[in-house]
């Protein structure tokens, strides 16, 4: 009875620390990810697989991947949900997270090289098991476009 | 070497397709690692230990293809894609593939 008492005790401990470490750890992330998205809004990332020709550029492939873990109480939440269906919202903001924090990785890196542009961004989504471990991982690649020299005839628009 | 995962190059041509060049890599963590993350698991949050073995992992992944394209006598390598699968607990194959070219002399 008396260890019965000590196990329900653990989970509730640690739903209760799961969901208060997890809520604090995430809004500073996200407060984390907007400011700096913000700050990098001078480098476009972009989707197409044709890069502009108005000047000569260098190319490089940059990455940018982060391996993140859920907390205890999403684990838990999503095991609910799982029951009727439908979104599973706890899971959605922290790939959402994995994802931008990924591309930013990515930004960081392009810019250091003095990148206008990203082009032709791939992601890649992982499901890293290790045991009793889930973690996914995100990463963002794509080609950093290097301009070397000025621009000729019409700026590339996008 | 040139890597790329655009599929052309403006202003370059291409001289000769010299066809598929692959790397993979195949890693672990060492067990002290696993029960860091396995705590991290309760709060949530970055597992950087993973991070930084996943990005090790692709660089040498990398680091192989382009040994196969010098080989080949490659000096680029486009429509680099790279892909990731968990294949037993703690391990991860990291997979990366592109075509080797040989580019005009800029």
């Amino acid at each position: 009875m008396n260890s019965l008492l000590f196990q329900a005790g653990s989970v509730v401990a640690l739903l209760v620390l799961g969901f208060l470490f997890g809520r604090l750890a995430e809004k500073r992330h996200y407060r984390k990810i907007i400011q700096r998205e913000s700050e990098t809004q001078a480098l476009p990332v972009v989707a197409s697989r044709y890069p502009p020709e108005d000047r000569p550029y260098r190319q490089q492939l940059v990455t940018g991947s982060v391996v993140i873990a859920s907390d205890y109480f999403k684990a838990f939440l999503a095991g609910l949900i799982n029951i009727f269906g439908g979104r599973v919202t706890p899971y959605e903001s922290m790939l959402d997270r994995a994802r931008r924090e990924a591309v930013l990785r990515m930004k960081a890196e392009a810019l250091a090289l003095g990148a206008a542009y990203v082009f032709n961004i791939k992601f890649d989504t992982t499901r890293i098991a290790t045991g009793k471990v889930g973690a996914m991982e995100v990463l963002a690649y794509g080609t950093a476009m290097i301009p070397l020299g000025q621009a000729v005839g019409i700026q590339h628009e996008i | 070497m040139l890597v790329s995962n655009l599929e052309f190059l403006p202003g370059r041509t291409v001289v000769r397709h010299l066809g598929l060049v692959q790397g993979s890599s195949v890693r672990s963590k060492h067990v002290g690692r696993d029960i860091a993350a396995s705590l991290k698991n309760f709060f949530g949050g970055e597992l950087r230990g993973y991070t930084e073995l996943l990005s090790d992992s692709r660089e040498e992944a990398t680091e192989r293809m382009l040994a196969q394209a010098r080989s080949m006598g490659a000096n680029a390598v486009l429509n680099v894609r790279y892909s990731t699968s968990s294949i037993a607990a703690g391990a991860a194959e990291i997979f990366v593939y592109g075509t080797a070219v040989e580019l005009d002399i800029e």
